[in-house]
């Protein structure tokens, strides 16, 4: 025990005085979780508080046309800028690589005269198939409506651009369907449809209301913070491998090991210590990531971490997660022949981890296909286990299933460092 | 007769992949509290050998005792009755002399008080008192051999083996490792020790074991061999024994 104690205090010291390997390990994860909270709360704000610039230029001007401009202004997510017709395409381009809008539309001539008709037409067959249109409908099924066009800059990434075009039919939509209801309005009637009706086809539209599914039963929507402090705490304790690889190495390779073999101690004790020694460090950035979500986030005008309340839960997770980490560096590290084989391997395997792990990209978002490759990363089932406390309000006991993989995992990654200390003569 | 310090039974090894051996049929009985040096040209098995009774590597064939305990058997035993200055810097380049100290001192299983003692002892003998707490990366060359020496002897061994303990240091440091070694001696410490330096072995040792080819070629007092072989010093014994002008230059 004396043995190893004096082993844990060298290694504290051997980390403190390591200044690169410290940054890498502290400054370099609460940067990368802010700016990417930061980004995903500014790209929130940029679809529901700041509105999307979208030139329109209509070259139709009569009933539809603006009434399509004023629908798509009452969405609330578009700030209309109107264009001359004699705007040509060259300017409208022009504007759009100045990047002053990123969106443009061009309604064609004729489009209200059009619509008008293709709505006349249906309702017309329509109502006759309720028996209640005498004149005869028209046979034209040639009348189509010119096609609007939608010109967008190519740095829009795709589900962006989607969300707009969805927006913009979506408003479509609602022009043609007042349209029709007008139109059915007046030929039963045979008198215009009061204006009334025609707002509360608007107004009284179906709300949505969204409810997060929690295991406690609360129904607070999860912040950015939520989300993004957990996943990018684990990357930081699995980018301990900078440092502890290529401390395994070190030690194994310099003068220091030769007379370690030559001590009447184990090289197991070095490991266990190293284990310790960086499981504190892991549980340390534990502390400060959630304390910098929980308490400057806000100063920085963030939405503030909210720890869960199973905070038991919450530590027995952080630990076992920083130890899988830990495993993977000192596994890692016995294998690897110099400081730079670990440094490179492991930075980048951490990176390809989390990539699979869905901490940098979602795991409803990546191809069936991935299963497989998602269950093997230990950071999948760290984040699982995470979510299932900071999102879904769960306990210790609603995670479990996540929690076994990473033991299973954690198990894999000392017996694997165990054979390679045994290969290399260490033990 | 005294007791054994070291007994080297049928030794050979060979490294893994290795078409021969590097070390074949050993066989040394040295004396507690005498110096033995061993030389021979680079690759003729020096390191190998001192690795080998110290346990660093695993032997192929044949049996090595230390004042009768088997090396790779008692480990713990056999480990506490020897000290290791290699010839790399053995230590922790980011910590003090004195943090170095107390962690390779913990390890050879001393208590606190014993190595606060012999670390002011160490310090103080090696003229390191005043950069005790100075990291040792910021060391000049001889004061980091000091450092690797006093590592090696904080547990005070009866056996101690030197690989090259001076190289590339300077006279003074030279100077005082070499006195403090012969003081060891004095006190009843087995010196086992390996350099290029004749003249330094010369002055330390009292039997020499030539290596040549993984073979000894010879084991006996350095008056004895000399008037033996007639020859007036060691540099000229040496190259006539093993017909290696070139490598030892």
């Amino acid at each position: 025990m004396y043995k190893l104690w004096a082993c844990i205090i060298k290694d504290i010291k051997l980390i403190t005085r390591d200044w690169v390997g410290l940054s890498l390990m502290f400054i370099m994860p609460i940067l990368l979780v802010i700016v990417i909270t930061a980004l995903q709360v500014g790209t929130f704000e940029l679809v529901n508080e700041n509105k999307v610039p979208l030139l329109i230029q209509n070259n139709d001007n009569d009933l539809i046309s603006l009434e399509l401009e004023n629908t798509l202004e009452k969405i609330g997510i578009f700030r209309i800028i109107e264009l001359d017709k004699k705007t040509s395409k060259e300017t409208i381009a022009e504007k759009m690589k100045e990047t002053e809008a990123l969106v443009a539309i061009l309604i064609p001539e004729n489009f209200s005269t059009q619509v008008q008709h293709k709505v006349a037409d249906f309702t017309k067959n329509t109502l006759q198939e309720f028996g209640l249109e005498l004149e005869k409908p028209n046979q034209n099924n040639d009348l189509l409506v010119n096609e609007l066009t939608l010109y967008y800059h190519p740095v829009l990434q795709e589900s962006y651009r989607k969300n707009l075009l969805n927006a913009i039919r979506s408003a479509v939509q609602v022009v043609e369907s007042k349209q029709i209801i007008s139109t059915i309005y007046s030929s039963i009637n045979e008198t215009a449809m009061p204006d009334s009706i025609l707002n509360n086809f608007e107004t009284q539209q179906v709300h949505i209301n969204e409810i997060p599914v929690s295991r406690d039963g609360s129904e607070v929507i999860p912040n950015a913070a939520q989300h993004n402090v957990p996943a990018w705490t684990i990357f930081a304790m699995f980018f301990i491998i900078t440092s502890l690889g290529s401390s395994v190495v070190k030690e194994k390779n310099s003068g220091s090991s030769l007379r370690l073999k030559t001590l009447p101690t184990n090289f197991l004790i070095t490991i266990f210590s190293k284990q310790i020694t960086y499981l504190l460090v892991a549980m340390s950035q534990v502390f400060v990531i959630f304390s910098t979500g929980v308490f400057l986030f806000p100063f920085l005008g963030l939405p503030a971490l909210n720890i869960p309340t199973d905070i038991v839960g919450l530590i027995l997770v952080s630990l076992i997660s920083g130890w899988c980490a830990v495993s993977y560096a000192i596994a890692v590290g016995v294998f690897s022949e110099t400081q730079e084989q670990a440094n490179g391997f492991g930075a980048i395997s951490v990176v390809i981890l989390a990539a699979f792990g869905g901490i940098l990209v979602p795991k409803f978002a990546m191809p069936e296909s991935f299963a497989f490759f998602l269950k093997i990363s230990p950071m999948h089932w760290s984040l699982e286990s995470y979510y299932g406390l900071f999102l879904e309000g769960g306990k210790f006991s609603d995670i479990i299933n996540n929690v076994i993989p990473l033991l299973l995992i954690i198990i894999l990654f000392q017996l694997i460092a165990y054979i390679g200390l045994k290969k290399n003569n260490l033990i | 007769m005294s007791e054994i310090a070291i007994h080297i039974e049928n030794l050979s090894y060979s490294y893994k992949g290795q078409l021969g051996n590097t070390l074949s049929d050993i066989n040394l009985k040295i004396e507690a509290g005498s110096t033995i040096g061993l030389f021979g040209p680079n690759g003729a098995g020096k390191t190998t050998l001192m690795h080998l009774m110290t346990g660093v590597l695993k032997n192929n064939n044949g049996t090595i005792t230390l004042f009768g305990s088997k090396v790779g058997a008692k480990h713990k035993e056999t480990k506490n009755l020897f000290g290791f200055v290699p010839q790399d810097f053995s230590f922790y380049q980011e910590l003090s002399p004195v943090e170095n100290l107390q962690f390779f001192g913990a390890f050879y299983g001393l208590s606190k008080q014993k190595i606060a003692q012999r670390t002011e002892e160490l310090l103080t003998v090696f003229g390191l008192t005043e950069v005790s707490k100075k990291p040792v990366a910021k060391f000049s060359g001889g004061m980091k051999r000091k450092v690797n020496l006093a590592i090696g002897i904080i547990h005070q061994p009866k056996i101690i083996f030197l690989d090259e303990p001076t190289v590339g240091v300077d006279v003074q440091s030279r100077c005082a490792i070499i006195d403090y070694i012969k003081k060891l001696n004095k006190q009843g410490a087995t010196l086992v020790y390996t350099s290029h330096q004749l003249n330094e072995a010369e002055e330390i040792c009292e039997k020499i074991a030539l290596i040549n080819e993984g073979e000894i070629i010879a084991f006996e007092d350095i008056s004895t061999l000399l008037a033996k072989h007639n020859e007036k010093n060691l540099e000229n014994l040496f190259l006539k024994l093993s017909k290696e002008t070139v490598s030892y230059v």
